[in-house]
């Protein structure tokens, strides 16, 4: 099990010249074991960068990452190591993939961890079995299949490394809801299954809620907020200002506020928004 | 991948920048002829002095010229050791059979001015003219070549979208390199083989987006009608306005300037 802890770090684009751009600054925080971590923020908003800050793909400009409390820039030739502790899913990850054959490519990661042909066999169909990629899929040529299973296969390759922490950014982007469902519980099956760490990117607050214990809000390249579900979505008219999407729910409880009835607004599931406003139409109606 | 500063564009609005970029285009070649013509090292330091003005004037870093420089150094270098050792001439100084001469050293200045010059000038133009700006302008400079049935348009726009599509290969390389890294994919270490075979993560995924790219803009192409060159007007036509009347009067200057210098 791996922790990552970040501190001071920031990172700038182009340093030192004419069009330099700062896109994290000052961002101090641990990602607890076994914790589903949900990052939101506007586009531009640092997380991308952050992200790949955490398993070294980028050198953060100031303050450092750690990983098990060993700073991972200390030592470059162990940089590779540290790399299979963190298993980074980059936006739109069907466009890594590159073998003739499904397999091969999932097989990929597992070749480079230096494993024995049957531990990679094992981790291909344990991988496959999250991703629910058939046999048959899994001999065709990864520029055949369809956007979904593309990205399915794609992810299938970092799961089949079994990184102690799981980062994905916006691993449902351009699919279509039905794509969008299976990858989420995908990750939440292994995230509950083998108690991993996950790190989910993502613009959609409803998935947040449902599926994140901690969420993360990045504004303008800082930490705004970053705390379990219940104490952000707290600040919800605050996310609502700084022009966030907040969970639908939470987002029709604080309408039906500000048009003076009376609810519960620190809620961002769709069972207890029910009861909420269930018990404030009983309140209604005996008036 | 992003630390390349040569060919590299800057955004400003210095004089320089608002000039027409034919005229840009071609001082830039006049200086680079003039470079390679001139033997004094007075010119030399002149010309070095002129360009300096103009990176002034252009308000780019020298910090960012050094680095532009870097890679050129060895070059310098090498040259200059021939041309310091092999020279005949009046011995300075010798020891054991090298001796340096005179002339050795005179031209070895001479020639590290002159890459210099030549690397700072060509940079000047690549640093505040768009690749979009320079096609338009070759274009131009070439359309008295469609008389002669040379498809002066549709290579215009070959290079325009050839330029165009740098940046966005290079990003994608970025990207599909950090997704490779990201599964342990060593590119830094190994043997030559290893390495040139540690390179088919990336360019298989590369060239299937870039293939992908060709035919997504030659549907959008098609979409808005394109069909060839022929009679198509531009978005920015090019006009030749007294500021590079101006400027090309200095240059002039500057060229009798030099004239004068090597006849001391």
């Amino acid at each position: 099990m791996s922790v990552i802890r970040l501190e001071n770090v920031g990172f700038t684009y182009q340093k030192g010249m004419p069009d330099e751009k700062t896109a994290v600054s000052e961002v101090s925080l641990t990602f607890k074991e076994g914790s589903f971590v949900g990052v939101i923020g506007h586009t531009g908003s640092g997380k991308s960068t952050l992200i790949q800050m955490l398993n070294g793909l980028i050198k953060p400009t100031a303050g450092s990452v750690f990983i098990d409390d060993e700073d991972i820039w200390s030592d470059t030739s162990k940089l590779r190591d540290k790399r299979f502790k963190v298993g980074l899913v980059l936006q739109y990850p069907e466009y890594q993939l590159f073998e003739e054959t499904v397999k091969k490519d999932i097989a990929f990661g597992p070749r480079n961890l230096g494993l024995s042909e049957e531990e990679i066999e094992e981790r291909i169909i344990e991988a496959a079995g999250y991703l629910h990629l058939s046999p048959e899929l899994l001999e065709r040529s990864p520029f055949d299949l369809s956007g979904g299973e593309k990205r399915r296969a794609a992810i299938a390759g970092v799961l089949a490394m079994r990184p102690d922490v799981l980062v994905l950014d916006e691993p449902t982007a351009g699919l279509d809801p039905k794509g969008r469902k299976d990858i989420l519980e995908v990750i939440d099956n292994y995230h509950r299954k083998e108690n991993k760490t996950i790190i989910l990117v993502s613009h959609s607050m409803d998935d947040v809620a449902r599926y994140a214990d901690t969420v993360l809000v990045m504004n303008s390249g800082k930490v705004m907020y970053y705390d379990t579900v219940e104490e952000v979505f707290k600040h919800s008219s605050e996310l609502r200002e700084t022009g966030l999407n907040i969970p639908t729910v939470t987002d029709i409880l604080l309408t039906l506020n500000e048009r003076g009835i009376g609810v519960d607004t620190d809620i961002y599931t769709v069972e207890k928004a029910a009861d909420t406003i269930t018990a404030a139409v009983k309140r209604e109606v005996h008036i | 991948m992003r630390d390349i500063t040569l060919g590299q564009y800057i955004n400003g609005d210095s004089p320089i920048h608002r000039l027409d970029p034919r005229v840009r285009l071609i001082l830039t070649l006049v200086y680079i002829i003039i470079l390679f013509s001139f033997k004094s090292i007075l010119q030399m330091i002149l010309a070095l002095v002129f360009i300096l003005i103009a990176y002034a004037i252009v308000k780019i870093p020298l910090k960012m010229l050094l680095k532009s420089l870097k890679p050129i150094i060895p070059i310098v270098l090498f040259t200059s050791i021939l041309n310091m050792f092999f020279i005949s001439g009046d011995v300075v100084f010798s020891f054991w059979k090298i001796s340096v001469t005179k002339q050795g050293l005179y031209y070895a200045a001479l020639m590290s001015l002159r890459v210099i010059c030549l690397l700072a000038g060509s940079s000047l133009l690549t640093y505040t003219s768009t690749p979009i700006e320079l096609t338009g302008a070759l274009e131009s400079l070439f359309k008295p070549l469609t008389k002669l049935g040379f498809p002066v348009n549709d290579l215009a726009m070959m290079m325009t979208i050839a330029l165009r599509f740098i940046p966005t290969l290079l990003e994608e390389t970025d990207k599909i390199m950090a997704a490779q890294k990201s599964r342990g994919a060593n590119l830094d270490t190994g043997k030559l083989f290893e390495r040139i075979k540690a390179l088919t993560p990336i360019l298989i995924p590369l060239f299937v987006s870039a293939f992908r790219r060709a035919d997504e803009l030659a549907l959008a192409m098609e979409c808005r009608c394109y069909n060839g060159g022929e009679g198509r007007t531009r978005l920015n036509e090019l006009r030749l306005k007294r500021s590079d009347l101006k400027a090309t009067l200095v240059f002039c200057l500057f060229c009798v300037l030099l004239v004068l210098a090597g006849k001391i």
